[in-house]
């Protein structure tokens, strides 16, 4: 383990890290410059309990119903074989596929530990990939993995990597309905950077076995709920400029250093639990602990991140708690109560905030006139 | 957004509560709007689950799908709620009356009022759009039959739900987007989706400022959410246990009666907040004076009405599931000449709307310093009165020579800006008048600005933008794919599963 | 092969696409400064020559007035039509031909074997069948303006630059997201996808971009095509004819454009508002400043080298008050010929030198208005010779902290170059060509 590790081993404190997933790993292109975040999610913190404690409880409960419901769809898309799916491969997506062989890599005899599963996986994607026949293989819970920030994590996705004429292609199932061939933008959006999160941990798996990434497409196949039955229609999505944000900020995660140099030495999220596992530490203390870390709140926040609403409160009295384009309309004046004092001219603007308090003046102005005294 | 809207928003975190951005209303309200809540089941292609709809506070019926995975207990929702928003909708259809509309001032029937569908959040006309497409194909014959008034509800709905794209139609208004319109919340756009946390900072209750009624908005407990998702933790601990009691085989009629019931109580204490808050939120937009091009608008809305109505009268077939390239391209035409047109009017009504353009630069307004009403223009053929008036502003003046701008005051009076002059906070601005001043070449009282009067001018303009000209179907160019198969109902319709 | 055997054959390629027949259309993708006028006056002059009527359709009244000109000066013998809006006044570009007949129906240019106008007044003809149309700019046209003129025609033409400006709608709707005719995709997007069959050629060489710009602006903005400079490194120069007097950021970032075709003149890191008062000076400096130290361009158009005029120096913004902000710093210089417009209106225009106030500078975040390639696109591609970028610091990590949310739909191609590569791509050249304001 080395010094970075270590680090961020003090700063989660005296519990497992949280493992990642897919979805979390898409969740470090959702808001980069938010330092609290990445070094929460480059140590594993559990937000969702942190932010509790602390007294923000996030609401991201899932529905049973929805649970449910995904779960039973990928179920009949993956019955017998996945005759579903390949009847959909051939008919909607045209894509021939002669000879089709089905396996399960969740099926390693009874051993089920990560590393040999993987193990496993590596195995027979090795032998799909150098083999001469014109197959193709749909493997069934694969299991991937990825360095994320020094660290291995391991992706159990739902998804089924195929193989037609040497190239690999990740298979998506979600359970939001595609109606008319229109779907959800932003949850086909997160559908497309969980894919490319496969994609990537796919080719590199390739790579070490020296295959080459090449031989993974970066077009990903997305199996959802036509219109309003539960029979299966596919698409196909380009990834491309996920991947590019994607290892981009992977490489960023990589150099978390710069991240972690400024913060104090003995920072840490820990909370002290007594030895029936109690949490001891008060939680102002950890509150201000989190605060040692800089956030970069924004609206959009309250939609994907467990400590919005401790960010939230934070953010109180500052313009960007508006909207980035009301922050951004402001003049970039971050406090209200700046805002405020430069467009009723009780505040004496600094020489950069000169035309801002301008444009805020003009626009009170224009305010009172049309408002009368009541403005 | 704009930097006037944005600074009411920093005001209403300083005062507490949400600040005007109008000084009219820019919809039109219902006398007798119909107002729907409804719920969706989680994880399920728009299943419905829960509604409460009526047309006045104390007739909200609920209609409830105690099994909502069951096909013939939708159809049997979505026929219930036909014959109750049918029949609103069908009341606005005994009264009728001929005026002169269009750009040609033809003579046409119009309905002589229309009806109002009024919902939560743009969620819920999702909500109308879908359940509108997964009803309008469907028969009230045949093998897979479901009652008539079902294929009906669902064509208007579709046509509801379609009207809301159309920039200034009122058919059917979501809520918070018709407060937000007149309202800036200390809070940002995200949460003003909230229908109980934007409503907590327009009206708080009294001792609470907005800040803290929108955050008590925010616990599901006691704000259900208004829809149509439901909150996760209700679905999992009241309503999937409430759910499962009702679909249990083998229980005496009267513990069945009893399930029922409770599912009920339980999805009522849900809507029944919202379905409050809704009527408040009304009563609110309703307390607004209407601004002078509303009805005129509305006028639009009930053309659109009694079109439709006609239409369905005539046996006019569902509306398809997806434009045909020349339907799309006109239709794109059609918007883009509302959106302007609706701009320009809400600017032209409302001197508030007016002032986020004169910070863009595409208005101006100041007092009016000098003047020669007589001004008469003897270059031409004919001798044209030409007034010139001089309007000295603050606003930051960016209107090139030459352009034609138009005063909300005066809005059939054209004027050109001659001339500028003066620095960046104080400009003079010299404009010359034409027309609106009667047809003597001395001007009528009270048509040309007077010394010292406060005026404003726009490079917006309402003028009558005539259609562009498409192609027939029949003829869509190649490069578009050519023409389109025409539609023929199919088994595919009536048979399309809603499971 | 030398740059100009390339460019020849491709056009001679495109051409006898033309003459085979085989296509009902052929796409020419053309990268800044490929001579695309000069194909479509080309392609005019060979299906006039073979007596087959054709129309022309250009998107501006300046694009059209261009073309009859050229086309006029190639075939002095062929009667040309020029077909206009009701308020059109003829340019003496125009008028100064005597083939060229101006009406504004098609019946009273009955005659011409060609007939020229704008797309907008071509949607409004709702008669007439010509074999051909030329359509220029085919990638800033919008689709549904193709709906309303392609019956007009049955074979066509379409030629334009896919790296700029896309046409846009202020409506916000998704109904048409997905289908293959959306109404608010670019003429050639939905041509393609309901014909993917017909060829789309490119020209392969920029005469307008200096060796110094051709490289990172294929690579940023034309990933998949690519092109070369017609000219080597060295072929074009800027010089001075006096020295500077002390040594301001000014002058060493104008000194370092002329030696390597680039400089970043970089302010300190600050947010601010639009019309940020110390970037739009900074503009305004640098254009004053190359004109006081009488830049002297020589070029293969121009080798005993020409004075660099007023009229040959653009700043490009993103906003209109950005440029009205510099228009008012630079006060007579506006009036001596330096053009101060918006990516919008650059497009299409070509000068020696261009400085460009960067779409991102000064923000906290960026939208998909500021990120948007065909902008950065269009402002750095305008000049033959060096372009100067202002910018505030803080550009590659604003990038980077970019929260990417954007939907994505089904049935919609991803957009390629992606404006947040783009951008990453031209800043990190950039970063090698930086001087500091202080």
């Amino acid at each position: 383990m080395n010094a970075v590790e270590a680090r961020l081993d003090r700063i989660r404190g005296r519990v497992a890290p949280k493992s990642h997933n897919a979805r979390t790993i898409a969740a470090l292109t959702s808001n980069p410059g938010c330092a609290r975040r990445a070094v929460m999610d480059a140590a594993g913190v559990d937000k969702q309990r942190l932010a509790s404690y602390v007294g923000f409880p996030a609401r991201f409960g899932q529905s049973q119903f929805a649970i449910g419901r995904g779960n039973a769809f990928e179920s009949q898309v993956k019955a017998n074989g996945c005759a579903e799916l390949l009847r959909l491969l051939r008919e909607q997506l045209a894509l021939a596929i002669p000879e089709v062989s089905y396996d399960n890599l969740d099926d390693v005899g009874g051993n089920t530990s990560l590393p040999v599963r993987h193990a496993r996986t590596r195995a027979l994607l090795a032998r799909a990939a150098s083999s001469a026949e014109d197959a193709g293989t749909l493997f069934d819970h694969p299991l991937l993995r990825l360095e994320v920030g020094g660290r291995p994590v391991y992706l159990e996705p739902d998804l089924i990597a195929f193989q037609l004429r040497g190239s690999f292609h990740v298979v998506e199932i979600k359970s939001f309905p595609v109606i008319d061939g229109q779907a959800d933008g932003d949850k086909v959006a997160a559908a497309v950077i969980q894919s490319a999160v496969y994609v990537h941990a796919l080719r590199g798996l390739l790579t070490e076995i020296g295959i080459g990434q090449h031989a993974v497409s970066d077009t990903v196949v997305l199996v959802c709920p036509e219109n309003f039955a539960n029979r299966p229609t596919a698409a196909l999505l380009d990834v491309r400029r996920q991947l590019t944000v994607l290892r981009r900020q992977l490489a960023r995660l990589d150099r978390i250093e710069a991240l972690l140099d400024v913060l104090p030495d003995g920072l840490t999220f820990d909370l002290e639990p007594d030895a029936g596992g109690v949490p001891r530490r008060a939680p102002a203390a950890v509150a201000d602990a989190i605060g040692l870390v800089e956030a970069r709140y924004a609206p959009e926040c309250l939609a994907s991140c467990e400590m919005c609403f401790f960010c939230r409160a934070e953010a109180r009295g500052r313009t960007v708690s508006l909207g980035r384009d009301v922050h951004d309309e402001l003049g970039a004046v971050d406090e209200v109560s700046i805002v405020l004092g430069l467009a009723d001219g009780a505040a004496e603007p600094s020489v950069e905030q000169a035309e801002a308090a301008e444009m805020l003046r003009a626009a009170a102005r224009l305010r009172r006139e049309c408002l009368g005294d009541v403005a | 957004m704009s930097t006037v809207v944005a600074l009411a928003r920093a005001e209403a975190v300083s005062r507490g509560v949400a600040q005007p951005i109008s000084t009219v209303r820019h919809l039109h309200i219902a006398g007798r709007p119909l107002v729907l809540v409804a719920l969706t089941l989680a994880g399920e292609a728009n299943a419905p689950l829960a509604a409460m709809v009526g047309d006045a506070p104390e007739s909200g019926h609920l209609l409830v799908v105690n099994q909502p995975r069951n096909r013939d207990q939708r159809f049997a929702f979505a026929a219930e709620l036909a014959h109750i928003v049918v029949g609103y909708i069908e009341s606005f259809q005994a009264d009728a009356g001929m005026v002169r509309a269009g750009g040609r001032g033809e003579e046409r029937r119009r309905f002589t009022d229309a009806p109002q569908l009024f919902v939560p959040n743009p969620a819920t006309a999702g909500f109308v759009r879908l359940l509108g497409r997964s009803t309008r194909f469907r028969r009230p014959t045949g093998e897979y039959a479901v009652d008539p008034a079902v294929p009906v509800l669902g064509r208007w709905l579709t046509f509801l739900a379609e009207r809301t794209e159309v920039p200034g139609s009122c058919l059917l208004l979501a809520a918070t987007q018709a407060l937000a319109l007149h309202w800036a919340t200390g809070q940002s756009a995200v949460e003003d989706l909230n229908l109980a946390a934007l409503m907590g900072w327009i009206d708080p209750p009294a001792g609470l400022t907005g800040e803290q009624a929108a955050l008590a908005a925010e616990d599901p407990v006691t704000w259900p959410p208004a829809g149509p998702a439901t909150d996760p933790t209700f679905d999992n601990e009241v309503l999937a246990p409430l759910i499962t009691a009702c679909s249990r085989p083998h229980r005496s009629p009267e513990r069945q009666q009893v399930a029922v019931i409770n599912l009920r109580n339980a999805l009522r204490d849900q809507l029944t907040p919202t379905w409050k808050l809704m009527w408040r939120a009304i009563d609110l937009l309703r307390a607004l004076p209407a601004g002078a091009r509303v009805a005129g608008r509305w006028d639009s809305d009930k053309d659109a009405f009694t079109g439709y109505s006609e239409h369905l009268r005539d046996g006019g077939p569902p509306q398809p599931r997806r434009d045909s390239a020349v339907a799309a391209a006109s239709r794109l035409n059609s918007l883009e000449r509302t959106q302007a047109s609706y701009a320009a009017q809400r600017a032209f009504d409302d001197p508030l709307v007016l002032a986020q353009y004169r910070l863009t630069g595409e208005a101006f307004g100041g007092v009016v310093t000098a003047a020669e009403p007589d001004r008469v223009d003897a270059t031409g053929k004919r001798r044209k009165l030409r007034p010139l008036i001089t309007v000295l502003t603050h606003d930051p003046f960016r209107i090139d020579q030459g352009t034609a701008v138009i005063s909300p005051a005066r809005p059939g009076q054209s004027a050109r800006v001659v001339s500028v002059s003066g620095e960046a906070a104080a400009a003079s601005v010299v404009l010359e008048l034409a027309g609106g001043m009667g047809r003597a070449l001395t001007a009528a009282p009270g048509s040309v600005p007077a010394i010292g009067e406060r005026i404003s001018y726009t490079t917006l303009t309402d003028s009558y933008q005539p259609r562009g000209s498409f192609p027939d179907r029949a003829d869509t160019p190649w490069t578009h794919g050519g023409p389109p198969p025409v539609y023929v109902p199919t088994q595919d319709d009536v048979t399309e599963d809603w499971s | 092969m030398s740059a100009r055997d390339l460019s020849a054959a491709a056009v001679d390629e495109v051409l006898s696409l033309l003459g085979g027949r085989d296509y009902r259309g052929v796409v020419v993708d053309s990268p800044p400064g490929a001579g695309k006028s000069e194909l479509v006056v080309r392609a005019a002059r060979e299906l006039a020559d073979a007596i087959e009527p054709l129309i022309v359709i250009a998107q501006t009244n300046n694009q059209v007035d261009d073309l009859v000109h050229r086309l006029a000066v190639a075939t002095p013998a062929l009667a040309i039509g020029r077909l206009s809006g009701h308020d059109y006044q003829p340019a003496p570009l125009v008028s100064q031909h005597a083939q060229v007949r101006v009406a504004q129906q098609v019946r009273d240019l009955g005659g011409c074997l060609v007939i020229m106008g704008t797309a907008a007044k071509w949607a409004t003809v709702s008669e007439g069948y010509w074999r051909w149309a030329i359509v220029d700019e085919a990638y800033q046209m919008r689709s549904d303006m193709l709906l309303r003129i392609a019956p007009r025609f049955s074979h066509g033409l379409f030629v334009g630059d896919p790296g700029q400006l896309d046409p846009f709608t202020t409506v916000e709707v998704e109904r048409w997201l997905g289908l293959t005719w959306d109404p608010m995709l670019s003429a050639v997007a939905v041509l393609l996808r309901n014909n993917p069959d017909l060829p789309v050629r490119r020209l392969p060489v920029s005469w307008r971009l200096p060796q110094s710009a051709a490289g990172v602006v294929a690579e940023a903005f034309y990933p998949f095509s690519g092109f070369v400079a017609g000219t080597a490194a060295g072929e074009r120069r800027l010089e001075f004819t006096t020295r500077a007097f002390g040594s301001g950021a000014v002058d060493e970032a104008i000194e370092l454009a002329a030696e390597t075709g680039w400089a970043l003149y970089e302010m300190p890191a600050r947010q601010t508002i639009r019309t940020d008062a110390e970037a739009v000076a900074a503009c305004a400096s640098i254009a004053e400043r190359a004109l006081q130290r009488g830049m002297v361009a020589r070029s293969e158009r121009a080798p005993g080298g020409e004075t660099v005029d007023p009229g040959r120096i653009a700043i490009g913004t993103a906003h209109r008050d950005q440029a009205q902000a510099i228009r008012a710093r630079l006060g007579p210089l506006v009036a001596r010929g330096v053009v101060v417009d918006t990516a919008n209106r650059l497009q299409g225009r070509e000068f020696d030198l261009t400085i460009v106030l960067h779409p991102l500078s000064g923000r906290r975040d960026a939208t998909a208005f500021h990120l948007e390639s065909g902008r950065l696109c269009v402002l750095t591609t305008r000049h033959r010779h060096a372009c100067v970028v202002v910018a505030r610091a803080g550009i590659p990590e604003l990038l980077d902290a970019h929260p990417h949310s954007d939907p994505v739909h089904i049935n919609v191609p991803a957009k390629f170059p992606d404006g947040w590569a783009a951008n990453h791509a031209v800043m990190a050249h950039l970063a090698n060509h930086k001087v500091r304001s202080r």
